[in-house]
């Protein structure tokens, strides 16, 4: 633990690589995320072919050298739609993370600081967290039409109170530090000591709880595809080519086993960095959990 | 302590209000005319005109909150609109598996989770503790109903021991029950002893750490006996928070696995809603859900006093 605190001190003069060193398993985590992002990318350069292009000639080809990963109940290229699928998950993870962080730092640092806001907005906090985030997205796409920015936006939302409640917790310990006092008796503008001495204390915890989101979003993204009220189907992303397969499973289990690896792979790499990062960034929530 | 009670039950009546609210706006926020995007793409004007006036959307918003709030509280979640039944009544004949489905979930995940994170602690930097912690980091990685499929494949389809799927009732043997609720209990286990192996092993090194476990050991007390009752029993408290706030991802599992293994619960009934756009139906369900967590938290804020009488708000 003694050794953590010390790195955590250090950390502003070092690159973000010197973060993960230590710990091996968070590289291994980094470096898996790094071939997905890099997938997603450069996915039409990874011998793939259209990812919505129907054959019916081919359909259901068990793996083969001419399909890496086999073909679908349609004939598409599964190894083209796992690698395509790479593009919406990570697109969903990363703007939810993102989402949820500017509005959980905006209403967190609000309702920690404006001391007559703080109880009304946490039980408004309180009451969507009562929710189950998954049923909550359910309801939200259903009715909105389903799109990526939809389903985006319905991930996000049962996500921010969890930033606010992190956000809140941390300005409520800062703001007694003396520093922050003596800024607040010099007449600093509130502004000024938000972003100047507070916003700095969040960033550590918020960056391990954005990988957290991002992990949770792409999970939620995948359960809301496979109960059909996720992205639209002909979009190719892991929980939708779960959930037209699945009617093949027995008979072409690779439909459904390929997109699920790459989805609990990324996924496991995601959790694993955020481990990883809360170890050196965070030493006290690291001791707690 | 009975004022604390009190206490703490008025404080969730304003949560209520806000899952109430929230509710009640998706429906009246959502693009577009909501009765028309019920009503689906085939749907008459006089089809359309009939939802308006059955969900009191023709009313001012206000207006409509209030009563709708009213009927709330008498404990009515509307009716369904294709099937015309009380959603209460629903809800009543699929209970019980889902039930029976959380509750099997629940034991068997504190069972092994919490002896394997409490041995984690014990045995911390051993190669049993990283297992434990690779394990868990896994459990919170697999999607549920991945997971699901592999089972099926494994212990259905390969090794022919246990049912595809389906759902029998405790009422119709004890045996078939436990054949048919093992492969989704298991699979929807697999997140929550994550969760609750990861907290126990926290809790549990913290508390390993104190003053009186050294004075235990010192007096020679017997290492089971300083792990059981020293300090897992100390350690309770954030072990049992967890197992409270794992209950909201429970439900969404609950969701999930119902579809997977075909089991005819509340998971099941939400999702046809939903392919129908039965909008009383998925709004009587999570307000339902969200409920029974609301309470669930309440109860178990309440087994804290009695655990640990050093709490009291």
């Amino acid at each position: 633990m003694t050794e953590q605190t010390s790195s955590a001190g250090s950390r502003r003069r070092s690159g973000p690589w010197s973060l993960l060193a230590g710990h091996p398993i968070g590289i291994i985590g980094a470096a898996v995320m790094i071939v997905v992002v890099a997938a997603a990318i450069l996915a039409p350069l990874l011998g793939t072919s259209d990812p919505i292009a129907l054959n019916p000639v081919n359909r259901l080809k068990h793996p083969s050298e001419l399909f890496w990963l086999g073909t679908d109940m349609y004939g598409r290229d599964v190894w083209s739609r796992v690698v395509y699928g790479a593009r919406v998950s990570l697109t969903v993870g990363v703007s939810a993370a993102a989402l949820s962080v500017v509005f959980g730092l905006l209403i967190g640092m609000v309702a920690g600081y404006v001391r007559w806001l703080d109880g009304i907005v946490m039980r408004v906090m309180d009451g969507l967290m009562a929710i189950p985030g998954i049923l909550l997205a359910i309801a939200l796409v259903s009715l909105s039409g389903a799109s990526i920015v939809t389903v985006i936006i319905a991930i996000t939302i049962p996500e921010i109170p969890r930033v606010v409640r992190l956000v809140r917790s941390v300005v409520l310990s800062v703001r007694e530090e003396p520093y922050v006092e003596a800024a607040i008796s010099v007449a600093t503008p509130v502004t000024k000591i938000l972003r100047k001495h507070i916003l700095p204390n969040t960033i550590p915890p918020l960056i391990v709880q954005a990988t957290y989101v991002c992990a949770s979003a792409m999970l939620t993204e995948s359960f809301l595809s496979f109960l059909g009220a996720g992205t639209p189907p002909e979009v190719p992303s892991w929980g939708n080519m779960m959930a037209e397969g699945r009617l093949f499973f027995p008979l072409a289990p690779w439909i459904v086993l390929f997109p699920g690896v790459a989805l609990a792979l990324t996924i496991l790499a995601v959790n694993v960095l955020g481990d990883a990062l809360r170890d050196k960034l965070d030493p006290k929530l690291a001791r707690r959990i | 302590m009975w004022m604390f009670i009190g206490r703490r039950a008025v404080a969730t009546i304003p949560v209520m209000l806000v899952v109430a609210f929230v509710v009640f706006m998706i429906l009246r926020l959502s693009p577009g005319d909501p009765a028309t995007v019920i009503a689906g793409d085939y749907a008459s004007p006089a089809d359309i005109a009939r939802i308006r006036a059955q969900l009191g959307l023709d009313q001012p918003v206000a207006l409509q909150f209030v009563s709708w709030i009213g009927r709330l509280v008498q404990g009515d979640l509307g009716i369904s609109i294709f099937s015309n039944l009380p959603v209460t009544t629903l809800i009543g004949q699929r209970l019980e598996p889902t039930l029976m489905l959380s509750l099997t979930t629940v034991v068997f995940s504190v069972l092994v989770a919490v002896p394997l994170g409490a041995v984690a602690a014990w045995k911390s930097g051993t190669w049993i503790d990283r297992t434990v912690m690779v394990v868990a980091v896994l459990g919170f990685s697999v999607p549920v109903f991945v997971l699901g499929y592999f089972l099926v494949y494994g212990f259905s389809l390969e090794l022919k021991w246990l049912p595809v799927q389906g759902y029998k009732s405790p009422a119709d043997g004890i045996g078939l029950f436990f054949r048919h609720i093992a492969l989704p209990a298991g699979a929807l286990s697999a997140f929550y002893i994550a969760l609750v192996a990861r907290i126990t092993r926290a809790s549990v090194l913290e508390v390993l750490e104190e003053d009186y476990i050294r004075t235990a050991r010192a007096k020679g007390q017997v290492e089971s006996k300083v792990l059981l009752v020293h300090a897992l029993r100390n350690a309770s408290v954030p072990i049992v928070t967890v197992i409270g706030l794992g209950i909201a991802a429970l439900i969404g599992g609950v969701v999930i696995t119902e579809s997977v293994f075909n089991i005819p619960g509340l998971g099941r009934l939400v999702v046809d809603a939903i392919l129908k756009r039965d909008y009383p139906i998925i709004q009587g369900l999570i307000l339902f859900f969200s409920f029974l967590y609301i309470l669930l938290n309440l109860l178990i804020d309440i087994v804290y006093t009695v655990l640990d009488p050093r709490i009291r708000y």
